[in-house]
């Protein structure tokens, strides 16, 4: 709550060049930058007769601005530093295998900055040179296809491209939730997510060229190139609809590094792992390969003691991203609730909100586009009238498949399990301004 | 095969190319690039053995060799055992590969532990995998995690044996080789662990349901009844994750919750600009303070105003140094001083340096009577 009565430190109101001096010991510097900073403000208080950042023009109205190309790659504004990537503390012993989550809380519409997508590496992640990269593409046999082959990055940058936009979510998403709140935020109970523009190559059109004989190839294999050479079965249902791609680019720009530049397989409304990042290659087979991450991990405990295997669509959720959890309303009065739907079945057909714990549902604003597998903001109004509320969305498919409670999950699945935990979530707004995650 | 050419069959041809284009390269000669000239070659037989390494669990691609469960141990001890553990059971750094398991487990193909009832707190690679494939795989594609690839095919066999015994499923005299690796594949105490019967694989290919095993419901109206919080977190974790405070944009409808400090008692609205905040407190929460948490909140709230015309939040913080020692470190220092309302009173006037450190602090423009009342504050009424 006190931080809103704590100016920023001195680091953000003196420039980079008087912290320099600082640092270099002209201390005396100092006391004089500090005095007239305060004295400014305690002149900007004084100031009768209006708002002193009105009647007092600012620097940036009066001084000449910094020149064009200043930085070479634009970054986000200074005041912008506290959305960062982060881990969640304890949840990793060694950080090359390991999640940082993406602040939800922060953003708007559906695109994910690329700087701010979330991480998930299992064994560190690298800047591969695009002129070294190959993708091959076999079979587990000579009969899966006419031609294994060999492309490059040039070669695959040729064929005709196409551009999405989709969500990517790791299954583990939420899994620290199952049991119990375990973590404050939206940033770690939802921020192994994110949406992206993505360019490439449809894989279907790859296996065409390569000659692959579909009847007998009903299962396809993808490598990495990275140290794990991360492997996963990819849905040939996906494949054959077109939907499966060969990506390297990324919101206009290549795939940053930490999302496998320059390949990954993008498989819409599938978890994350299997959308394998440094793609080296692709193998056709006739039956599914049981890896380590379909085998030991991402696979589901149920009730009755069997673990599901090759669970990969992630299915009908929502969350409210603002206000969510750690944060403090500013004021009583009005407020946009914001957050974001998704489904790995399709479109979202409509969200709800309440804001009383689930008794009370109203259908809030979809703000287009709507795509299939893509991440669909939406919007609702709330006025605040200084007492508790608890926030609640819900999220319905085109399909018709209804965003469950985590009471209608576990009656089903329980609760050992670690992914595929799409419950509604409850952030409980309390007197003193201040929003908690809660479970119901 | 024929062949789709456009000198052969003629135009009616040419036009079934076009629409089964897919039918049409399927069927086509071993020449690359039918559509796309110019695009990929040919892999190598030697390019596709170099990196077609991946082992099914029919075991198709396993390379022939072995390894005993005595090798296994020395490679352990010297490659493994720093991550896994000894005995495969440390957590430490990833999940436990061996525990868990039971010699019936290993008759029945099931893991009793897993079983309705049973309270086993982690689980194990053994008690999860149920295909041998899988590991052989893995480690001879991703170990030893720092230099994956490194193990020859023999010493994949030795340490895959080794992990094997820690949970008895074989012996410790054993060698395990591409001749035998079937029959162990009999004895995995999880292989009959799994299904496929669910609606989360988009396809046919392995007989799943396709209807959804969770359903939520659509109601708008009076959904429930009661509502009560059965989890939250509790007050001790409230800064577990970091200082919320600075992990929420500076601008907006909402701030991150100062974790630092516990929770306020009543809101505090803030109507200021945003990052220079000039939060005044509501008179009736003020006067409302009855418990000493509240009283110290209230006399924190009345004095916040001087504190932020003066900028003395600039450089101290409640209770963590800034650019300035903290105001709970500066009540601290002078606690049970008898003149301290009055040393500080004229410290805040004059400023000073070398108390705290090298930092000056620079003559601030107060009153007397503000002065003193910060001072006052600091020695009677703290309580970050």
């Amino acid at each position: 709550m006190l931080n809103r009565f704590i100016r920023r430190a001195p680091e953000n109101f003196l420039s980079r060049d008087q912290i320099q001096e600082v640092r270099a010991g002209r201390r005396g510097f100092l006391s004089g930058a500090v005095a007239a900073a305060a004295s400014a403000m305690v002149a900007g208080r004084a100031m009768a007769g209006g708002d002193p950042e009105i009647m007092n023009l600012p620097m940036h109205s009066k001084g000449l601005g910094q020149p064009v190309a200043a930085r070479g790659y634009g970054l986000p504004s200074e005041w912008e530093k506290n959305l960062q990537r982060r881990e969640s503390p304890g949840l990793t012993r060694v950080p090359q295998s390991s999640v940082s989550f993406c602040p939800l809380q922060g953003l708007f519409g559906i695109i994910t900055p690329s700087g701010l997508h979330f991480e998930r590496h299992h064994q560190g992640w690298w800047d591969i040179d695009p002129s070294k990269h190959r993708l091959m593409i076999n079979g587990s046999d000579a009969t899966m296809l006419k031609r294994p082959m060999v492309l490059n990055m040039d070669e695959l940058m040729r064929l005709p491209s196409v551009s999405r936009m989709h969500f990517i979510e790791c299954g583990a998403n939420t899994g620290m939730e199952w049991g119990n709140v375990a973590v404050p935020t939206v940033q770690y109970t939802h921020g192994m997510l994110s949406c992206s523009e993505f360019t490439g190559v449809p894989l279907r059109m790859l296996l065409e060229q390569c000659g692959a004989d579909f009847k007998r190839a009903r299962f396809v294999l993808a490598e990495g190139a990275d140290g794990s050479s991360m492997t996963r079965t990819i849905p040939m249902s996906l494949v054959m609809n077109g939907e499966v791609l060969v990506a390297y680019g990324q919101n206009g720009e290549m795939l940053r590094p930490e999302n496998g530049y320059p390949l990954r397989l993008v498989v819409p409304g599938v978890q994350g792992v299997s959308w394998v990042k440094y793609l080296r290659r692709i193998e056709l087979g006739d039956m599914p390969y049981a890896t380590k991450d379909e085998s030991i991990h991402y696979i589901d405990l149920m009730p009755d003691g069997l673990h599901r295997q090759y669970t990969s669509i992630q299915e009908v959720k929502s969350v409210i991203t603002s206000p969510s959890g750690g944060q403090v309303l500013l004021d009583k009065g009005f407020h946009t609730v914001t957050g974001l739907a998704w489904s790995g079945r399709g479109k979202i057909k409509r969200v709800d909100v309440s804001v009383d714990g689930g008794r009370n549902w109203k259908p809030a604003r979809l703000e287009g586009p709507v795509l299939s597998k893509c991440l669909t903001r939406f919007n609702s109004d709330f006025v605040w009238d200084g007492k508790p509320a608890f926030f609640q969305s819900r999220a319905i498919d085109e399909t018709g498949q209804v965003q469950p409670t985590y009471g209608d999950l576990r009656k089903v699945r329980a609760s050992r399990s670690i992914y595929h935990n799409n419950a509604i979530q409850t952030w409980a707004l309390e007197e003193n301004g201040e929003v908690k995650n809660v479970q119901l | 095969m024929s062949s789709f050419s456009l000198s052969g069959p003629g135009r009616a041809s040419f036009i079934l190319m076009f629409a089964a284009w897919g039918a049409s390269t399927a069927h086509a000669d071993g020449k690359v690039g039918d559509r796309y000239p110019g695009i990929g070659r040919m892999a190598t037989p030697a390019e596709v053995r170099a990196w077609d390494i991946d082992v099914r669990p029919d075991f198709k691609g396993l390379p022939k060799g072995q390894g005993s469960v005595r090798q296994g141990e020395v490679l352990w001890e010297a490659q493994c055992a720093s991550c896994h553990g000894t005995f495969g059971e440390s957590s430490d750094i990833f999940t436990p590969i061996a525990g868990g398991i039971t010699p019936e487990d290993i008759k029945s193909g099931r893991v009793a532990s897993l079983m309705p009832g049973s309270n086993q707190p982690q689980r194990t690679t053994w008690m999860k995998v149920a295909t041998l494939s899988t590991l052989w795989d893995y480690i001879n594609r991703a170990m030893p995690w720092n230099a994956p690839k490194s193990l020859s095919t023999d010493q994949v066999y030795a340490v895959t044996a080794y992990i094997l015994n820690l949970d008895s499923i074989v012996p410790a005299d054993f060698t395990l080789s591409d001749a035998n690796i079937r029959e162990v594949q009999e004895r995995l105490p999880n292989r009959k662990g799994t299904t496929t019967a669910h609606a989360m694989w988009p396809g046919t290919e392995f007989g799943g349901s396709s209807k959804p095993d969770v359903q939520g419901s659509a109601c708008v109206r009076d959904c429930r009844k009661t509502l009560v919080v059965k989890s939250f977190l509790p007050d001790y974790a409230r800064n577990a994750h970091g200082q919320l405070a600075e992990q929420t944009r500076l601008v907006g409808g909402a701030r991150g919750a100062d974790t630092s400090r516990p929770a306020a008692e009543v809101f505090m609205s803030n109507k200021g600009p945003a990052l220079v905040a000039t939060t005044q407190v509501a008179p009736e929460n003020i006067a409302n303070a009855t418990s000493p948490r509240n009283a110290a909140a209230a006399a924190q709230a009345s004095v916040m105003p001087l504190l932020q015309k003066n900028a003395c939040t600039a450089c101290h913080a409640m209770d963590s140094k800034l650019l300035g020692p903290s105001f709970k470190d500066v009540a601290g220092k002078y606690k049970g001083r008898a003149d301290a309302v009055n040393y500080l009173a004229g410290k805040i006037r004059h400023g000073g340096q070398g108390v705290w450190g090298s930092m000056p602090m620079p003559p601030q423009a107060l009153s007397d009577a503000e002065s003193t009342r910060l001072a006052q504050w600091l020695m009677r009424d703290f309580s970050p």
